[in-house]
């Protein structure tokens, strides 16, 4: 399986986790994205004629939208990840996959503006990206109150693999994260998954250090 | 208010292969600037209020100042030597200060924390002994014999190696790293930060290398280089104060930021503070 990456496309993350979540090797071809914007060339073009990546290919199947890689790689390697137990958890998951792309629009598109100098309204994006990030905290609260750690279920779903990397890296697009409890919460659950990989940006959780101990008389 | 001595320096302001008649709008310390490939090939750039800006094209990128430039842009010799892929890994902004962005390529301390797994690994996080010197000859500031355990320091690195650095700042925005070169002993591979002060808390910075290695293709090692820079820039962004510091009191100095308390020393001599805070003495 051959996935047309670039190392700081959190969309190509998406793919690149999902596989090691689910212990599936991938056959890497980077794309020089920037500076060279080789997605737009006329090799990626033909394959994708979005000129965007990530692109997934595996015998004659290409696909260029990233949900349709993670519900391929799923279905494939760990069926349990597509989260289709009950038609309740099956919508659920669709809502949340469809959902992701507007963070790809919003909080993605204010991280290549301000760190790879796209162009762009940034205002109206980071505007766009709490609006988003508010409804996944509200989403994330009811789970919490359902006794459900992630999106769809008390277990990972290529639902959290969705949206997990725009959401992580709102701060490169300058939009903080600190007023959202439930989703650090959850960006904790997800790092502190099984085969869990970082990327730039996004980091592994550290250790916690020791609790302080007090002496008595201390204080 | 003083003058700013660094309206005459050297910045890095496009890249020279993307650089085409139409040109880009960017900014130099406040000022916005105009960057185009004039008809006879050369770079041209033009300030704020239309005056002609110095340029030249060097080491991968247009270079221009808002001043009258003393010097000609330094010299790094290793750039013309036959053989070295020449990588220009691209722009990435930061909002920090310009002078931040150097002394954190400085600082070899973070490797193991922030490059983790690349450029350096738990439990190896010990600096050993290195020289610091500001060079009075060529006005440069230099720390060498600097050696450090790294999981992969390079691309062409199979496995952990101890690296040998030197690093040298040959002007306020730039530093110049040199590194053991896993494929060629004898040479030393060149990792460069060309940082374009944009405003006194935002830059673009502008990495650039020129590698002893035939065997990696080009678009990895940018993105090895990116990926690396990008670790960084987050750290960057959160540093407090947003400007850097040149009071001596304000810093506890270890063995590992010698070359940051030289950086400094050697930036406020010469009153380079556009991106500096100056605490009242
Ligand atoms: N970069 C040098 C030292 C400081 C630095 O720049 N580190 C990052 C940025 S902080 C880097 O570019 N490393 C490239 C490398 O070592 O290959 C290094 O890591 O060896
Ligand atoms: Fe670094």
């Amino acid at each position: 399986m051959k996935l047309y990456d670039y190392a700081l496309s959190p969309s190509c993350y998406k793919v690149r986790l999902m596989a090691a979540l689910i212990g599936v090797t991938l056959d890497i071809r980077p794309v020089d994205f920037h500076p060279g914007c080789e997605h737009r060339g006329p090799e990626l073009m033909a394959l994708n004629p979005a000129g965007s990546i990530p692109i997934l290919e595996d015998g004659d199947l290409v696909l260029t939208e990233s949900s349709a890689m993670l519900v391929y790689l799923a279905a494939k390697a760990a069926p349990q990840w597509l989260g289709n137990d009950t038609a309740g958890r099956t919508a659920r998951v669709q809502q949340w996959l469809s959902f992701s792309h507007r963070l790809t629009a919003s909080l993605g598109a204010a991280r290549l503006h301000e760190m790879l100098l796209r162009p762009g309204n940034i205002a109206a994006l980071r505007e766009q990206g709490i609006a988003a990030l508010r409804e996944l905290e509200a989403g994330l609260v009811e789970q919490h109150i359902r006794g459900q750690r992630f999106l769809a279920s008390d277990r990972p779903t290529i639902a959290d693999v969705a949206c997990f990397p725009y959401v992580a890296l709102a701060p490169d697009g300058g939009v903080s994260l600190d007023p959202y409890p439930a989703i650090r919460l959850w960006s904790r659950a997800v790092r502190s998954l099984e085969g869990f990989i970082e990327m730039p940006g996004i980091h592994r959780l550290h250790e916690l250090t020791p609790a302080p101990v007090l002496k008595v008389g201390e204080a | 208010m003083t003058r700013n001595t660094m309206i005459d320096g050297w910045y890095p302001v496009s890249l020279a292969s993307q650089l085409d008649a139409h040109g880009r709008r960017t900014a130099l310390m406040g000022e916005p600037i105009a960057v185009r490939r004039g008809e006879d090939g050369n770079a041209q750039v033009t300030g704020g209020n239309g005056r002609d800006l110095p340029a030249c094209i060097r080491y991968g990128h247009v270079w221009s100042s808002l001043g009258d430039p003393q010097k000609p842009l330094f010299a790094i010799p290793e750039a013309d030597q036959p053989g070295r892929r020449l990588v220009e890994v691209g722009v990435v902004r930061v909002r920090c200060s310009p002078l931040r962005a150097v002394e954190n390529f400085l600082d070899i301390a973070h490797f193991p924390f922030v490059h983790t797994d690349i450029l350096g690994a738990e439990p190896h996080t010990e600096v050993q002994n290195y020289k610091v010197d500001i060079r009075e000859d060529e006005d440069e500031v230099w720390a060498t014999q600097v050696k450090f355990y790294q999981p992969q320091a390079a691309k062409s690195a199979e496995g952990g190696i101890t690296t040998e650095y030197m690093y040298r700042v040959p002007a306020p925005t730039c530093s110049v790293l040199y590194k053991t070169c896993p494929p060629r002993p004898a040479e030393w591979d060149v990792i460069t930060l060309f940082v374009q002060p944009l405003a006194e808390d935002l830059c673009d910075v502008w990495p650039w290398m020129a590698l002893f290695d035939d065997e990696t293709p080009m678009t990895d090692l940018i993105h090895f280089q990116q990926t690396i820079f990008v670790q960084d820039r987050s750290i960057l962004e959160n540093q407090i104060p947003r400007l850097l510091p040149l009071d001596p009191g304000m810093e506890i100095p270890t063995r590992a930021d010698l070359t940051s308390v030289a950086y400094r020393r050697w930036l406020k001599r010469h009153g380079y503070t556009y991106g500096a805070q100056l605490v009242a003495q």
